[in-house]
């Protein structure tokens, strides 16, 4: 618990929120990738994950350096998977990742195109 | 929050109401720039509209310039309107469309008068219409007069994760409240596009999008030399960590909440189906897409922004919101609301929505938005094909 916020809601009832700070959020439980949001992680960073679908928490240590809004893969992923976010389809991959490791355009496409 | 009811705006002659007061000079055509600017430079509180086009277009191109430019004169933001072309003919059928609102218009002709008479003509009636529009004073008028369109622009990661989402929010909320709402964007909902079919409020609404985001992509795989890649994502959107078309359009969804369209609309095209969401297909160009929504009679926009995208709108005032800390820090003089506790987790998104209806409104009222301070006035006509 790294944060505690309280907040002053207009309607002048004050209620007490706790926060905990992440540093990577994924969206839905099913997807395969979990986006940075603290300005990088570092190779070999024990990385606090939040999932906002169900609000829940589980952590992964990262293999690169990845800067804040590109993507971690949450498992080991081979040529030919699907990367899933929002619980959606949004690519495959076509170089094989390693769980920790950056998920961008070296190693995913569209299936559109 | 309790939303507040309404909101003080300027009640037009047809019902409407503005959220500004301006008095535009507006070309009909490329070749008719000059003389408009020099009219705004010659009066005060007025603006030119200069664009690119307007000469030698045809049918359905013709018809979404006629109706761009209609559609702008008509805009409640707009007080009054001096329209300059260079033969009578396309000048009145604009003068005889904007005409319809009940508002002050009046064209100008160039030819056989040439730039300096017809400036001098033109500047004397547009210092009685901006003289006769400053007495207007802004009145209480019921939050549903709000007609407010979204499009979002140099996205990253954190625009689908908090700032598509607050702008969803934020339409989740007031959608019961009676306004209007519009997104558009029909090649930037590529990869999601069978789920936003599913959002239509209506199997018609549905089957009229797909049809219409059917249509963007046949002409996409028709004219593309390669595929999009080049430009979807763009440069800026991969350098934010967005990696594929379909990543950007899960994202670009967000906007919408949980709400439903009631209706597909043309280009430029007034929604007639009364209150609601309404999809509009668009470019996914910023200028451009908020420009066509601007004259289908939008008058307030929401942009949320992850890279940093400065567009506004001479018209409509188009407010940036932002998730990503690091725009906010190094080009903040651009974003009216900044949502980037959302991913440190200090702020949820109902209070991230919260936020940005209080930023909606304070403009709404009056208030500058950064692009208007800045002076971001970007008018950019969607073409459809080659003039004749």
């Amino acid at each position: 618990m790294r944060l505690i916020y309280k907040i002053l809601e207009n309607s002048n009832k004050q209620i007490d929120t706790i926060y905990m700070a992440t540093d990577i959020i994924i969206h839905d439980q099913k997807d395969n990738v979990g986006v940075v949001v603290i300005e990088k992680i570092t190779p070999k960073q024990d990385c606090k994950c939040w999932i906002m679908e169900n609000d829940s928490s589980t952590n992964i240590q990262s293999m690169d350096e990845i800067p804040l809004g590109h993507k971690i893969a949450m498992v080991d992923l081979k040529e030919g998977d699907t990367i899933l976010k929002y619980g959606h389809d949004i690519g495959k991959v076509v170089k094989s990742i390693k769980k920790g490791e950056h998920v961008h355009v070296h190693n995913v496409k569209t299936k559109k195109w | 929050m309790e939303i507040p009811k309404s909101f003080l705006g300027y009640k037009r002659e047809n019902g409407r109401a503005g959220t500004r007061n301006h008095v535009i000079i507006l070309p009909v055509d490329d070749i008719s720039n000059a003389c408009a600017e020099a009219v705004a430079n010659n009066i005060k509180g007025t603006i030119a509209l200069p664009h690119s086009y307007g000469r030698l277009q045809f049918g359905a191109d013709l018809e979404l310039h006629f109706r761009t430019m209609i559609g702008t004169g008509s805009n409640p933001n707009v007080a009054a309107v001096i329209v300059i072309g260079i033969e009578p003919k396309w000048t009145k059928k604009i003068v005889d469309g904007i005409a319809k609102t009940g508002k002050p218009v009046e064209g100008f002709h160039i030819e056989r008068t040439g730039d300096i008479g017809t400036v001098m003509k033109a500047s004397k009636k547009a210092q009685e219409f901006v003289m006769w529009a400053s007495e207007k004073q802004r009145e209480e008028c019921p939050i549903s007069d709000l007609w407010i369109s979204v499009k979002c622009g140099e996205s990253d990661t954190t625009s689908g994760l908090a700032a598509n989402p607050t702008v969803g929010n934020l339409m989740d909320k007031l959608e019961p409240l009676g306004v209007h709402l519009c997104f558009g964007e029909t090649s930037e909902l590529t990869g999601a596009e069978k789920v936003c079919a599913t959002r239509g409020a209506t199997k018609e609404a549905s089957d009229k999008f797909m049809k219409t985001w059917s249509a963007y992509n046949d002409f996409i795989l028709k004219e593309a030399t390669d595929d999009l890649s080049e430009s979807q994502p763009t440069a800026g959107n991969i350098a934010g960590g967005l990696t594929t078309i379909e990543e950007k359009a899960f994202g670009n969804f967000q906007k919408i909440g949980n709400c439903k369209f009631v209706d597909v609309l043309e280009p430029a095209e007034e929604p007639k189906k009364g209150k609601g969401l309404y999809f509009m297909d668009t470019s996914s160009a910023a200028a451009e897409c908020v420009t066509l929504q601007a004259a289908a009679g939008f008058n307030i926009h929401l942009f949320p922004t992850g890279q940093g995208n400065i567009v506004g709108n001479p018209i409509e005032p188009v407010i940036k919101l932002t998730a990503n800390p690091l725009t906010v820090k190094g080009m903040g003089e651009h974003i009216d609301c900044d949502v980037s506790k959302i991913l440190s987790r200090e702020m949820n998104m109902s209070q991230a929505g919260d936020k940005l209806i209080e930023t909606t409104l304070k403009v709404a009222n009056g208030r500058l938005t950064c692009a208007e301070a800045l002076g971001h006035r970007e008018f950019v006509m969607t073409k459809l094909y080659r003039s004749a």
